[in-house]
């Protein structure tokens, strides 16, 4: 080694603040602290502003403790044992490098395959022009003044409405998981719908190809200014395995007067094995504001995967007559656990809220809803309808319900239905008389019982939800 | 077609069916008779495979198969078909998929490729039409908020598209009012042939001036007490269930 050779080598490791860094992966050294986030905000190229808020969710974050009311159990987390940031790895060669079993859901779900290996993270061939697919959109939607980018390039380059908008929902000590991904995030999507403006096309992570290999600390900000309407599509359906156990992402949506947002999760992660091992930990924060008069916000999920989901996307109905919507189909089969739900805050006059939430409980699932509805003093003729049905398949399954309902006005009337059900050996033994076998016929029912939240999604995203509602139950039954 | 052979049969450890034997042929019409609560709706479960009945002891052949190796939707794709009393409703499931589905399951184990939606609907019309039922009915949620004619009707669409070769009727006749009953007789008449047997399962011999059964059994004490033709039941009609167990304990 020549010694100008070595001496590259000890300042480029000082450099790199002792990090290791090699071609194929650039991984943080596992841990958090302000070197951390120097290092994510320089590979992000950030501003100076933007590193100084995530020193600050970082000092707030360490003085927090982790919530422990949600009905899940895990084993600690041990947040120093992280790698906070890792860049997108080397491209795979060919489809013949990825998970077999991975190809065989794909398959299933009836993904083509140039979009498969997308999905898997294959460099994609020429011949899926998914450039110039992108490159039409963008222009499309260019003309019409929307901004549809990632969080890091909005940061650099529309730093007004970011800095306006950021931690405005959400705020940055909102909660422990928030909190974390305030310091930590690493990219995901931001999105400018200007007065006036209907997107003309449902916006979807789909056409950002740079989107598919997003770390586990996402942060969405969508803003959608007066009398504009944007339908946004999160998430594909394909069961992407990741190394990294904890997912904790946070979701902002502002919707200003007389604007919609329509906004639609699949979540398919690695829900882990039969028996509880491995998995993703899902933490998610995603709350809207409806902040001007006659807005409307609303959530559709479907929640298939993850070993542990904790999420309850919510509205803050701030403005007069503005609406918030929630539609929910959570599916807890192996040994997952979901605790999900809604938040619907009604602090204008004559809002309105509605949420629908469909909870599946199969093999050793366990399947909790928790909602608040919360009628501030001035929301005025208030008005809220929660329906909220359990469906339990086979003995070991579990459901557990848990409404809140805070009403400080009089005038508000609130309706709330809950049903708890399970399948039942009529309807099997019809279906299957007809000929279906049993995993048919559970999936009919369980689709079934699920009819008005799919019917919620736009159309594509409802077929690949069915497909995964039957591809997520297979052997839950017998 | 069916041989039933010295079949016992329990449910929650009461024994329903004891010792009970009977012989169907292909293209026959068959019967069974007896007050309630004799196992008539019984023996129609357990050769569809319910899961609540626990066969004890006995044999079910069909088409020379043993049947009690089958479990439900098996024995379904071999062409048994049992139209309910009462269909149960299923939310959110549509009829005509579910119909469809039903359809695709039986072309599948004939080795044939799904049909298109398409030529689904077409044949949904042309069996709508030939049974003479309105098709607005089975947009709907499967049997959810029928009619009890409506489901019956719905039964029948099942049938004549599921195409069955053993039909096991269970008191299809329950609620029905004579018009309606005529109608579901004719339709079921207008599927059967000389390959089709019929098993029918009725409290009452009117049902028989509408499907004209070769044999007439009737059950009681968990057995055939008594087998003969159509004027079996008329004799029935006439006196009564009770002159029938006089005579057989005698």
């Amino acid at each position: 080694m020549s010694q100008n050779e070595s001496i590259h080598n000890v300042v480029n490791s000082e450099y790199a603040l002792g990090f290791t860094t090699d071609i194929e992966s650039d991984t943080a050294p596992k841990g958090l602290n302000k070197n951390i986030l120097d290092y994510i905000s320089q590979k992000k190229d950030e501003p100076q502003w933007m590193l100084q808020k995530r020193y600050k969710a970082l000092d707030l974050w360490l003085k927090m403790k982790e919530p422990n009311w949600a009905h899940l159990n895990y084993p600690p987390i041990d947040y120093q044992a992280i790698s906070y940031y890792s860049a997108p790895k080397k491209k795979l060669d060919s489809l013949d490098e990825v998970d077999p079993q991975i190809l065989q859901t794909y398959e299933k779900l009836g993904i083509p395959l140039e979009e498969q290996k997308l999905l898997a993270g294959v460099a994609v061939d020429a011949v899926f022009d998914s450039v110039s697919v992108k490159t039409t959109f963008e222009k499309q939607l260019n003309d019409l003044g929307i901004i549809f980018c990632s969080i890091s390039e909005a940061i650099k380059n529309h730093r007004e409405l970011v800095e306006k908008y950021l931690f405005s929902v959400v705020p940055m000590n909102d909660n422990f998981f928030a909190t974390l991904n305030s310091a930590v995030f690493t990219d995901g999507t931001f999105v400018y719908i200007p007065k006036g403006v209907r997107c003309p096309m449902e916006l979807s992570t789909y056409f950002r190809i740079n989107a598919v290999g997003t770390g586990q600390f996402e942060r969405t900000l969508i803003i959608a200014d007066e009398g504009s309407y944007v339908s946004y599509n999160e998430g594909c359906s394909a069961p992407t395995r990741d190394e990294n156990q904890l997912h904790a992402a946070v979701v902002e949506l502002i919707a200003l007067k007389d604007a919609q947002i329509n906004y639609s999760t699949i979540q398919n992660w690695y829900p882990g094995d039969d028996n509880g091992k491995g998995g993703i930990y899902n933490f998610v924060t995603k709350r809207g504001i409806c902040k001007g008069d006659n807005s409307k916000i609303s959530w559709t999920q479907v929640e298939t995967g993850s070993a542990i989901t904790w999420k309850y996307p919510s509205c803050i109905l701030s403005g007069d007559n503005s609406v918030g919507e929630f539609y929910s189909i959570a599916i807890a089969s192996k040994s997952q656990q979901a605790d999900t739900g809604s938040k619907m805050i009604h602090i204008g006059k004559n809002t309105k809220s509605t949420i629908i939430s469909k909870g599946v409980s199969a093999m050793k699932g366990l399947n909790a809803y928790r909602g608040l509805v919360k009628i501030g003093a001035s929301a005025k003729g208030a008005r809220n309808f929660t329906q909220c049905d359990s469906l339990i398949i086979g003995p070991t399954a579990l459901a557990h319900t848990y409404p809140y309902i805070d009403v400080h006005n009089g005038s508000a009337k609130i309706e709330h239905e809950a049903t708890t059900s399970k399948i039942s050996d009529e309807q099997l033994f019809f279906l299957m008389q007809r000929g279906l076998s049993e995993e048919d016929a559970v999936s009919m029912i369980v689709n079934g019982f699920c009819k008005e939240v799919l019917g919620k999604l736009p159309m594509e995203f409802a077929m690949e939800a069915r497909e995964l509602l039957n591809v997520t139950l297979e052997g839950s039954v017998g | 077609m069916l041989h039933v052979k010295d079949l016992k049969v329990a449910i929650d450890n009461q024994v329903i069916l004891d010792g009970l034997n009977l012989e169907i042929n292909r293209g026959e019409v068959h019967a069974i008779m007896g007050p309630n609560g004799v196992g008539k709706s019984t023996l129609a479960k357990v050769i569809s495979a319910h899961p609540s009945y626990e066969v004890l002891s006995g044999s079910i052949h069909y088409k020379g198969k043993d049947l009690l190796e089958l479990d439900v939707a098996e024995r379904a794709l071999e062409g048994i078909f049992l139209a309910f009393q009462t269909p149960v409703e299923i939310p959110g499931v549509n009829n005509i998929y579910f119909l469809k589905q039903a359809y695709n399951a039986r072309r599948a184990k004939e080795g044939l490729e799904e049909i298109s939606s398409l030529d689904f609907i077409k044949l949904v019309r042309e069996k709508t039409q030939s049974l003479g039922i309105k098709a607005d009915v089975f947009k709907r949620d499967l049997n959810v908020g029928f009619s009890g004619g409506e489901k019956k009707q719905n039964e029948m669409l099942q049938m004549s598209i599921l195409e069955p070769e053993l039909f096991l009727l269970d008191e299809i006749d329950s609620g029905l009012d004579v018009d309606a009953l005529k109608s579901v007789a004719a339709g079921v008449n207008s599927l059967l042939n000389e390959n089709r047997s019929v098993l029918l399962i009725t409290h009452y011999e009117r049902m028989l001036e509408y499907i004209k059964p070769d044999f007439v059994h009737v059950l009681n004490g968990g057995k055939i007490i008594k087998s003969g033709d159509i004027s079996l039941a008329k004799e029935i009609e006439k006196s009564g269930y009770s002159m029938l167990e006089q005579r057989s304990a005698s």
